[in-house]
């Protein structure tokens, strides 16, 4: 068990080294929040507080799903895969492994805006539920990454249009930018089927000192999906694991 | 039954994997006993690599068991990988690391501790000639090179049991004896060792024991003489002379079934080799002729394998 926690790490050190320059991640990861946060923030009045966190949530979002989906399909294609499935580890430890470098880097990217938050005066209410937050919402999204990366392809593109499909209609419906409390309630339903949801609204608490769920909602809720993607992702890549070979 | 599964390091019993309707490894029993370096041939597509990766517990039998050391590979499937060491036919390094730490990395999945990582690292770089390169990335290597790597990479856990599929494919001359000689050297400190090859005059070397799989299926599994014994047969006398002579000009030589051009030698199929010696000698010195070479050869181990091959098609 503590062996395979600690072969876990090293993949994660491997995974490190290997994947936080690549292109896709950087892109989807970095950019591509920024700019969608700024493309829908610009010429609105919206409390500054508000807007930090819904831009914490969703970066923590978009970095922890950035590097998951892109280390198998990479894998497949450079032939790495037969070494590591030959080793003696389960697939969850290979799994966890990836899941840690994501979370990692999910975990140092939101220190941005959080920090340019302080910066511009805005106050944390709740560090330590913060942060309990954001660590669990950096593994739920990186395991949520995994099933998408679970797809038997090479293609790092194909991975990414996936989970691209999947993760904009998210935004959307997750009350980062309209909280969920203003919407229909056909809206609210479908609010509380995202994770994102949960962490936004965490957030919101943390910053603003109130949010729409009780906060062990939030955090009852994104333990759920944690566990729920991680089942499935391990299911999904013992299935598809042979047929990358 | 107890003791027969400490001999044998690998057990197979009618390992079966089918692809869709096809059954790319049929009901296969083999088995391998400890320190033996063990061949497994067969033509593209025989299903060797089929073979290898359920071995080595990379993909699940349709039916059948493996154990090695006596440990299912099903049932236990991490400690049975912690003992061996694995070369995939078509597998590479992490190109974007170093050498060295393409090692570290094996090292620490394996649970090798820090020291003797560091130490074995050392020498296996010293002894696969890539020292000198070790902090390079492996993008900067050659083909040659990744793959001594790879070979370096499978032994950082000192594996008890080593599986080698094509190693030495695609490689030039010195690097595929240097592999060789690691082969060997491996076998002299009583490790096991399976290897497929395309190669039969390396099987030939190395090998104590080799099985010949076709279509999913095992041919022959003997020790490399037994298996040419088996075919035996004809035996066969390889002459040049200093000027070309055609097959027509050879007198009717007794005991000669078959006389086939081979080069610029001539293959004499005989059933009496000696006679047939005899009488090139007296054809050459009545036609002043100079023998340049004279050899007899018995069947190699590709006759056998092109025979058993054929057989079954
Ligand atoms: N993942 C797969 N899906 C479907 N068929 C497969 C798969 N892998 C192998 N096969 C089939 O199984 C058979 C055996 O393949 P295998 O790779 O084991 O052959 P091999 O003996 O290693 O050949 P080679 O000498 O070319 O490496 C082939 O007919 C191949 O097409
Ligand atoms: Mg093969």
């Amino acid at each position: 068990m503590i062996d395979q926690l600690k072969r876990a790490c090293a993949i994660a050190k491997k995974d490190v080294r290997i994947y936080y320059l690549k292109g896709p991640v950087i892109i989807f990861g970095v950019l591509f929040p920024v700019f969608l946060f700024l493309a829908f923030v610009i010429g609105r009045d919206l409390p500054v507080d508000f807007l930090i966190a819904g831009l914490l949530s969703m970066t923590i979002f978009f970095t922890s799903m950035s590097v998951t989906p892109v280390i198998a399909p990479t894998e497949t294609q450079t032939r790495n895969l037969e070494r590591l499935a030959a080793a003696p580890v389960s697939i969850t430890t290979i799994l966890l492994g990836d899941m840690l470098a994501s979370v990692l880097f999910g975990i140092g990217i939101s220190l941005v805006p959080i920090l340019s938050g302080m910066a511009i005066g805005v106050t944390v209410k709740h560090p330590f539920i913060l942060a309990a937050g954001i660590v669990l919402a950096a593994f739920c999204f990186s395991a949520m990454g995994l099933i998408f990366s679970s797809t038997p392809t090479s293609m790092t593109s194909t991975v990414m249009m996936i989970s691209t499909m999947v993760k904009f209609p998210l935004v959307f419906i997750s009350g980062i930018f309209i909280p969920v409390g203003e919407l229909p309630s056909w809206g609210r339903a479908l609010a509380s089927l995202s994770p994102l949801t949960y962490i936004t609204d965490l957030c919101r608490y943390s910053f603003q000192g109130t949010g729409y769920y009780p906060i062990g909602v939030d955090i009852g809720a994104l333990l759920l999906f944690l566990v729920i993607f991680m089942t499935a992702a391990v299911k999904l890549h013992e299935k598809s694991l042979p047929e990358r070979l | 039954m107890g003791c027969r599964i400490m001999e044998n390091v690998i057990e197979v019993k009618k390992l079966t994997k089918y692809y869709n309707e096809l059954a790319a490894v049929d009901h296969i029993n083999v088995e391998v006993g400890e320190g033996e370096v063990f061949g497994f041939l067969g033509p593209n597509g025989a299903g060797k690599t089929t073979t290898v990766r359920m071995l080595t517990g990379i993909i699940k039998p349709s039916s059948g068991t493996v154990s090695i050391m006596g440990i299912d590979i099903q049932r236990d499937p991490i400690k049975a990988k912690q003992m061996m060491g694995v070369v995939p036919e078509l597998s590479n390094a992490y190109t974007e690391l170093s050498a060295w730490n393409n090692l570290q990395f094996m090292a620490e999945l394996y649970g090798v501790s820090k020291i003797d990582a560091r130490q074995r690292a050392e020498e296996l770089l010293m002894k696969f000639d890539l020292y000198g390169r070790k902090d390079h990335k492996v993008r900067t290597f050659s083909k040659g090179m990744k793959q001594k790597l790879i070979i370096a990479m499978s032994l950082m856990n000192d594996p008890e049991i080593l599986f080698l599929d094509e190693p030495t494919s695609g490689l030039d001359v010195q690097s595929a004896r240097l592999i060789r000689d690691m082969v060997l050297d491996l076998h002299k400190v009583g490790k096991t060792i399976f290897l497929t090859t395309h190669y039969m005059e390396e099987a030939n070397q190395l090998c104590s024991r080799v099985a010949i799989i076709n279509h999913g299926k095992i041919a022959a599994i003997d020790a490399p003489e037994k298996l040419k014994r088996r075919i035996g047969g004809l035996e066969c006398v390889e002459v040049s002379f200093d000027m070309p002579v055609d097959v027509f000009d050879l007198p009717d030589i007794s005991g000669v079934i078959d006389i086939r051009m081979s080069g610029d030698k001539l293959r004499l199929y005989t059933s009496e080799p000696g006679r047939t010696i005899y009488q090139l000698v007296d054809y050459s010195r009545s036609n002043n002729l100079e023998i340049v070479t004279l050899n007899t050869l018995t069947p190699t181990l590709e006759d056998v394998f092109i025979k058993l091959t054929e057989e079954m098609e």
